[in-house]
């Protein structure tokens, strides 16, 4: 009982309990569909889990949103919240995608280029939103969600632009093969390439099926760079007071404004980083005309809700994230299932998380109910007596 | 089959392509599946996640989902398995099927039917993003306008438009709204979700609309004069099994016309039509499976056609 109690105190308590209430809710509105929970569940973690190949896809698909979930985390660690991701993240495949098609220098120049110019454009978008707020008081939720719909229609526009449009597509020119950051893109589409990796099934199965990338240890590096930057750095010191309470932070002498600004330009700079990080790793290397937000930066939100809010916290929660979404393809495929159910248990899971206090108080309560049946028995000794 | 984002209840192309695929599953045992993608970044990977659910035989649904079939088919010369693709080429590779449909020709009648019937000698085009394939909607409709007033012995004006999109139903609307009150009494459309804004535009006006794809007339029965319909479906019902007994051997294009059976049309509803009209248009679709009409699909045919017919 006192391991449990512990257990529950600890912050990760709240995300597994929310994860397990998620799959319970599942399982019942599965039962009520007539599927069998149990045997959708299997389904699913093989979808995700079954082969080397499926794995590498989850970590695959994992990265853009780790990065867009660090980027939240970051923000609500100092009492902001970035709603934009969305639009940041567009705005980073956007400015990848310029630069990845005009320019063509070899790879160990141009990929930094490509990437910190997606990075760039999306800090440059999270600076505006941080302005906007520090100079003129407007709400980064309002001004974030507008900037999500221009930055769609914006990439629609780009699309649509005689210099980048592909003819006979949706999609602008794919960028130039210098700025691929999969693990050996040349060599595994060519034809020596393709003969080779006949023979040695697994290693095709993971590069040659696979976008297999260097983007999720960037993604990694971020997350943890991005928390020991909030908690073992002055500048983190003084976002996180602004965070707990900006009119107590200015009094102490900490510029407001600047540390709004300065955190909306981090946090954008992780958004637009994971989209040029998603037009340089995995095809099809371009921009598409966007009919809906593709969600990159909302699933952002969910991770770092699922995660706490702890930037480390959200590399887990990425994996798990992108395990459900790309084992329910599975799922949808073998068992019939409809895809909204696997959303309605990852909506389940955000929702329970976004009840922070819940596993504490329940340890309070297991730790109540003991004491008072301690008491009892104490009394109960002290009658007998 | 893999969808691309627009999911199997897109009330159009995806949907009619699960529906061809359900009758081969009660029609003929056949045992199907489909994933629907989210992202563009799903096409490949789950074109490869069909591959290892054992299919025979997998459809790609649409021409965004070019490219990741290409790649698929590269990437699996060795599987057991071969590869469609609705309205996009195949790139020639041996595994992979491309299946067009001849778009002018539908259009060609519907638009041989808006020249009859309009009665301010204008009518209208809205298309969606400028393409090869949707200028053979364009310029078959012109055609087609062209014919029926050579055959009335009129001038009738066409006014083309294109909305740089499949999905803003709100700008659909409004060029619409522009061309009827610039005198246009028939508006058709091939711009996917786009068209859902001219045809309410057509509805509030009390002028005419025609549909695309699919019979659209349950969208406005009083003013969806007639569709120009493409049946993926049936497509789907017919080339599946062919294609899976190696009738029809890959690396190449099927282009569905016409005279090759169920595929293309409009539909048999034309309370709305004048008198007569549609027995011609049925008289114009004979003409066309004969090749007695061969209908342009560019600019270029068009106006050889045009000069033709002076």
């Amino acid at each position: 009982m006192n391991v449990l109690i512990k257990f529950l105190k600890r912050p990760v308590a709240s995300s597994l309990l929310a994860i397990l209430l998620g799959f319970a809710v599942a399982a019942a509105i599965l039962a009520t569909t007539g599927f069998n929970p149990f045997e959708t569940f299997g389904t699913l973690f093989y979808g995700a889990l079954g082969k080397p190949k499926y794995i590498t896809n989850v970590i695959i698909k994992a990265t853009p949103i780790l990065l867009t979930g660090v980027s939240v985390a970051f923000a609500f660690q100092t009492g902001l919240f970035n709603i934009g991701a969305e639009g940041q993240y567009v705005l980073g495949t956007i400015c990848a995608t310029i630069v990845g098609v005009t320019c063509n220098f070899p790879a160990p120049i141009q990929i930094p280029l490509v990437v910190l110019s997606g990075a760039l454009g999306g800090a440059l978008l999270g600076a505006f939103v941080g302005f906007l707020k520090a100079r003129f008081g407007i709400h980064e939720v309002i001004t974030s969600i507008m900037t999500n719909w221009i930055m769609l229609y914006l990439c629609n526009f780009v699309v649509s632009t005689e210099a980048f449009h592909k003819p006979n597509s949706n999609t602008a020119l794919t960028v130039n093969p210098s700025s691929y950051t999969m693990v050996l893109p040349q060599w595994k589409m060519s034809d020596e390439g393709i003969e080779y990796l006949l023979k040695v099934p697994w290693l095709r199965d993971i590069l040659l099926k696979t976008d297999l990338n260097f983007g999720f240890v960037v993604a990694i590096f971020v997350a943890v760079l991005a928390g020991i930057l909030l908690t073992r750095t002055k500048l983190g010191y003084e976002l996180r007071a602004v965070g707990f309470n900006p009119e107590a932070a200015r009094f102490t002498g900490i510029g407001v404004k600047r540390s709004v600004v300065a955190c909306m330009l981090i946090s954008g700079g992780i958004c637009g980083l994971a989209g040029a990080l998603n037009i340089t790793g995995i095809s099809p290397h371009t921009i598409t005309t966007l009919a809906a937000q593709e969600g990159y930066g909302f699933n952002g939100l969910s991770v770092a809700f699922i995660a706490g809010c702890s930037t480390v916290g959200c590399i887990p929660a990425s994996l798990l994230f992108s395990g459900l979404t790309y084992g329910g393809m599975t799922v949808q495929q073998m068992m019939g299932v409809p895809s909204e159910i696997i959303n309605i248990m990852i909506g389940v899971i955000v929702f329970f998380t976004a009840l922070p206090a819940m596993a504490p108080k329940i340890a309070t309560w297991l730790e109540r109910r003991k004491k008072a049946r301690q008491s009892i028995d104490t009394d109960a000794n002290a009658g007998e007596a | 089959m893999v969808t691309n984002t627009g999911g199997i209840n897109d009330q159009g192309f995806c949907q009619l392509s699960w529906e061809g695929l359900k009758r081969l599953r009660d029609d003929k045992g056949y045992v199907v599946s489909y994933i629907e993608s989210k992202q563009d970044a799903d096409y490949f990977t789950n074109l490869d996640k069909a591959i290892d659910y054992g299919a025979n035989f997998v459809w790609a649904i649409g021409f965004a989902m070019a490219e990741a079939a290409y790649l698929t088919a590269r990437i699996n010369p060795d599987v057991d398995v071969d590869f469609g693709i609705i309205d996009a080429s195949t790139n020639g590779d041996q595994k992979l099927t491309g299946v067009l449909f001849a778009n002018e020709e539908p259009s060609f009648i519907v638009g041989y039917i808006a020249g009859r019937t309009t009665k301010t000698n204008k009518v209208g085009f809205v298309g969606g993003i400028e393409s090869d394939n949707i200028y053979a909607f364009e310029y078959g409709y012109l055609s087609g306008v062209a014919y029926a007033a050579h055959e009335l012995g009129k001038k009738i004006d066409v006014n083309s438009q294109y909305a740089e999109s499949f999905t803003d139903s709100a700008k659909g609307r409004s060029i619409a709204q522009k061309m009827i009150s610039d005198g246009a009494d028939i508006v058709y459309h091939a711009a996917g979700s786009v068209g859902i804004g001219v045809i309410e535009a057509a509805k509030e006006a009390g002028k005419f609309a025609i549909g695309v794809d699919m019979d659209q007339s349950f969208l406005a029965p009083e003013n969806v004069l007639t569709s120009a319909i493409k049946r993926v479906d049936q497509a789907i019902y017919e080339l599946t099994p062919k294609l899976i007994a190696k009738e029809i051997t890959g690396g190449k294009d099927v282009v569905l016309r016409l005279r090759d059976g169920d595929f293309l049309g409009i539909p048999e509803d034309h309370h709305l039509m004048p008198k007569g009209v549609y027995e011609d248009a049925l008289k114009i679709s004979e003409k066309i499976k004969s090749g007695e009409i061969v209908v342009p699909a560019s600019k270029d045919g068009y106006e050889k056609f045009e000069k033709s017919l002076a």
